[in-house]
């Protein structure tokens, strides 16, 4: 039947698209990462070479020995999930309370609220962290209020900073908190919340056992869509950070554009994306957790 | 087979994975019937529906309608139309367009389109509302213009689903008229799903009463009220007193049914050995009732008021007899005295006829 | 029913500031980027008070060839991104709520949601890597360019939109598509007039989305791009490298305004829509 002809097909070119620009760069990135470097185009050695009358496997673990051997991927590493994970609970402690105060704002305001949380989003990635280069320079406007103000005499250091990257970080990722909290928090029930006053609860206890525990999806949810980005970004402590503190992702892209060291760079990302995976998968165990229980 | 027969259903099974959902059905449905499936959900009365229409594969058993076998037949194809439960009218189209969409897949020319709807809808008494969103109409127009939009193609058969179900009681009463009106004025035959046992006694011509995917009894209304073949349907349809016993030794009169201390009579026609397990089924409202001082006679049985529920143009009267058992009793109020009524705690005797006791032996 | 019941007293309070500081922390930054585009003064934060509020880099932004050229081919690159992404998009979430046999079905469900999840920069790099390794082989792609840029866009952007379309689809009414078939309607007609008309929306909603992440990618761009091809993210990304330039506040100035107008739009011809739906029916 014509029927099953199409339906076989809507199946097979997402499939066939995945499976050819998806999982098969994957299988690429593995191989790679398994090879050593050559001086040549592309710059790694042959996944499989016929060396003397035999077929050889060109493919070992050392580059992630080096990667374990050498401090600095290390450093790299926990400074960049530090990061991650810092500038995460920055977004939640600030993007709760916001996402809070939509959902409990009249209707006809919800979608403009909404939208002005989305606006900054849609606008440029880049010149939104350009914007704060501007504000955190020297001779920026921080510095310039500050000392209008009388606070400071000189002006701090507050560029090419740890600081500046933090800023910049939960200043991109903002919305990607509040929209899956605000997702969340906007379906709540608020019967539930006077059927506890009625019970007695203070406000603080409403919040604390009524609220809180059913937008924990929500806020797994928002954690995981900053921290897994933050901690594989590059072009903000690229552009905001210390030249000498490392994030992984600016290792990953200078491994591989300056120094075409393209095994190293692809053993990396192996690495950062394990690393990443375990979360999601906690992520995974912890809805299940919550269908199981019928929440 | 009849000439008058417009469907007709040969031992249908329909199972979903683990589950029966239909099990086992034959049935015909007459020309110009309007045809009542009733029962509780999930007893299979939708899934049967839905088979008619085209949208399940049935897993045995055939579906003929006019003679034709069905098997084959995608649901575009059949001289058949669905009312939705939901009505499923069209978002995005007007009053109109849902109700041309049947006919443009017909290619009838566009006046023949114009003309048919306009006549449809004229029918409905939407004329003034065909330019209208469904979700700028009130659930009755809405009910109406999924109607004209099936009935508009003048199917042999129709099937409607819930058709009343989402209307208030106020405007389901009025609409259930207009339906059967609508019904003879085209000679189309339906079929109508319901679990609205109301529904379907005040609008069918007969009643299949399904329960657990198979039909259990077809009827008409009256049949099915008056002389239910099983326990289920006597339980389903209205409200009934059982009485459970067995046949005791024959009085002069005729047999006599032994029901804990109870001794009844029962209807002359009845014949059985003795011993025969039965259960007596009592309409509430084929018993009479009456203040024990306003009877001398020593007929009837004795018992005591314990609850009145009273709804204004009935009674209902929760009756404990004095051996034990309880009985439920509706009375009309034709009096507007309430010092006429029999009021709670009262001794009462109640009495009714052999001829209005069912009997079931499932 | 009023919205102001329990719960919205001390912790109402307490959110409404959190959220206007929010806003601030949000919008302050991008104002001053708009204020400071009308500086007369090449040092992007000193105000030049004596020739200021001038156009002088909005003048410069549109004699930049390189950026005008940039900025073409960002747009040609979202253009084809979104399209081809949704129509992958709209494919796969068919496929995962309706169609196909079960195993494909969750291998496509498993790889789906990969991008989503994924840092850009692997996306980037892998994707570099088979078009390396590809070219090596097969001669195909030859060099990379505005093919693979697309390519590589619309990957990423139709998880995004399968996300969109398949929670639009979960909510569409099936019995809809049931009742024109039962009305004499072909399955290929009721797709077409039913299940595409509505949904719309969804379709469009995941076009703009993709569009943008196209529009907005530094990352991906970066790594397969090649040597002669550069969308608009990556000018200014080189740009920024070698310090600010308030060319590039004109630049933003004219990009905010720009999404501020098509949301802005979108979101009140929505609400009209509503509305109109939603009028008091008059019998």
């Amino acid at each position: 039947m014509g029927r099953s002809r199409i339906s076989r097909w809507t199946v097979a070119i997402p499939l066939i698209w995945l499976l050819l620009f998806l999982a098969a760069p994957f299988v690429m990135v593995f191989l790679i990462s398994l090879s050593e470097v050559r001086l040549a185009m592309p710059p790694y050695a042959p996944f499989i070479e016929w060396v003397a009358d035999s077929w050889r496997w060109n493919l070992d673990a050392d580059n992630y020995l080096f990667i374990w051997q050498d401090g600095l991927y290390f450093e790299a590493f926990s400074y960049s999930l530090k990061v991650a994970a810092i500038a995460t609970l920055c977004c939640l402690l600030v993007g709760y309370p916001m996402a809070y105060a939509i959902a409990q704002a009249p209707e006809r305001w919800r979608s403009w609220l909404l939208l002005a949380i989305i606006l900054p989003f849609w606008t440029s990635f880049l010149l939104r962290v350009y914007a704060w280069i501007g504000l955190l320079k020297t001779d920026g406007l921080i510095n310039q209020a500050l000392l209008a103000l009388g606070v400071i005499t000189s002006p701090l250091q507050l560029l090419y900073t740890d600081f500046a990257v933090l800023i910049g970080i939960v200043y991109s990722y903002l919305p990607f908190m509040i929209l899956p909290l605000y997702a969340n928090l906007e379906r709540h029930d608020r019967l539930l919340l006077e059927a506890a006053a009625d019970l007695g609860a203070s406000t603080w206890t409403r919040f604390w056992r009524i609220t809180l525990p059913l937008s924990r999806p929500g806020v797994v949810a928002g954690c995981l869509l900053v921290f897994i980005p933050a901690a594989g970004e590059f072009v903000i402590p690229s552009l905001l950070g210390r030249s000498d503190q490392l994030m992984i992702g600016r290792v990953l892209a200078d491994e591989f554009f300056a120094n075409r060291d393209w095994p190293v760079a692809g053993a990396v990302a192996m690495i950062l994306l394990i690393v990443l995976l375990l979360p999601m998968v906690g992520f995974q165990k912890s809805i299940q957790r919550q269908s199981e229980d019928g929440v | 087979m009849s000439l008058s027969e417009c469907v007709k259903i040969e031992s249908l099974s329909k199972h979903f994975a683990e589950t029966v959902a239909v099990s086992d059905v034959s049935l015909s449905v007459g020309r110009g019937e309007i045809f009542c499936l009733l029962g509780g959900s999930g007893c299979g009365k939708t899934t049967l529906l839905r088979m008619l229409a085209g949208f399940e594969r049935p897993t045995a058993g055939r579906i003929l309608i006019d003679g034709m076998d069905m098997a084959d037949v995608p649901p575009n194809r059949r001289p058949v139309n669905l009312m939705f439960q939901s009505y499923a009218l069209f978002p995005h189209m007007s009053v109109f367009q849902n109700v041309a969409f049947g006919l443009e897949q017909e290619r009838v020319s566009r006046t023949e389109i114009d003309r048919r709807v306009r006549e449809m809808l004229d029918a409905v008494k939407l004329e003034g509302l065909a330019g209208r969103k469904p979700q700028q109409l009130s659930g009755g127009q809405r009910q109406r213009v999924a109607l004209a939009r099936a009935l508009v193609k003048r199917p042999k058969l129709l099937l409607l689903d819930e058709p009343l179900g989402a209307l208030d009681k106020k405007l389901r009463e009025h609409t259930q008229f207009e339906l059967v009106a609508l019904q003879r004025q085209l000679g189309i035959t339906f079929v109508v799903v319901t679990h609205d046992q109301q529904e379907a006694m005040s609008l069918a011509t007969r009643i299949g009463v399904m329960n657990q995917g198979r039909i259990v009894q077809v009827g008409t209304p009256d049949e099915i009220y008056e002389s239910p073949a099983t326990r289920f349907v006597a339980d389903f349809i209205g409200s009934v007193n059982i009485f459970e016993g067995h046949i005791g030794n024959s009085g002069e009169g005729g047999l006599i049914a032994h029901c804990g201390a109870l001794q009844i009579p029962l209807p002359s026609r009845v014949a059985m050995p003795d011993g025969t397990r039965l259960a007596l089924a009592l309409r509430p409202e084929k018993i009479r009732l009456q203040r024990q001082s306003d009877t001398g006679a020593q007929v009837g049985q004795r018992g005591t008021v314990e609850e009145v529920g009273y709804l204004g143009e009935s009674s209902h009267y929760r009756v404990r007899l004095d051996d034990g058992t309880p009985l439920r009793v509706d009375v009309v109020n034709h009096r507007r005295d309430a010092s006429q009524r029999i009021q709670r705690a009262e001794r009462v005797t109640l009495t009714w006829s052999a001829d209005d006791l069912i009997v079931l032996t499932d | 029913m009023s919205r102001r019941g329990y719960g919205s007293l001390a912790a109402g309070r307490f959110s409404r500031f959190m959220l206007v500081l929010g806003f601030l922390f949000l919008y302050l930054p991008i104002i001053s980027l708009i204020i400071f585009s009308f500086n007369y003064s090449r040092l992007v934060t000193v105000w030049d008070s004596a020739n200021s509020p001038s156009l002088r880099w909005y003048q410069e932004l549109l004699n930049n060839e390189a950026l005008l050229g940039a900025a073409w081919l960002s747009v040609q690159v979202a253009a084809l991104t979104a399209t081809l992404a949704v129509v992958l998009g709209t494919l796969a979430a068919f496929a995962l709520l309706r169609a196909g046999p079960l195993r494909s079905r969750a291998l496509l469900s498993a790889m789906i949601g990969a991008p989503l999840v994924m840092p850009e920069i692997i996306t980037g790099l892998s994707l570099l890597l088979l078009f390396v390794t590809l070219e090596q082989w097969l001669g195909w792609p030859a060099g990379r360019g505005m093919l693979t840029i697309v390519i590589a866009h619309a990957t990423l952007a139709m998880a995004y939109v399968a996300v969109v379309v398949q929670s639009r689809l979960a909510s569409f009414d099936r019995s809809l598509e049931e009742a024109a078939l039962d009305l004499g309607a072909t399955p290929t007609t009721v797709f077409w007039r039913i299940t595409l008309p509505l949904m719309w929306p969804a379709l469009l909603s995941g076009w703009l989305l993709a569009f943008t992440l196209s529009w907005d990618d530094v990352v991906i761009a970066q790594f397969v791009a090649g040597p002669n091809a550069s969308t608009l993210p990556m000018w200014v990304f080189s740009k920024l490298r070698l310090g600010v330039s308030p060319e590039i506040n004109a630049l933003a100035t004219l990009v905010i305004l720009f999404v501020a107008l098509v949301l802005g739009c979108g979101t009140w011809l929505s609400r009209r829509r509503e509305r109109q739906v939603q009028r008091p029916v008059s019998t």
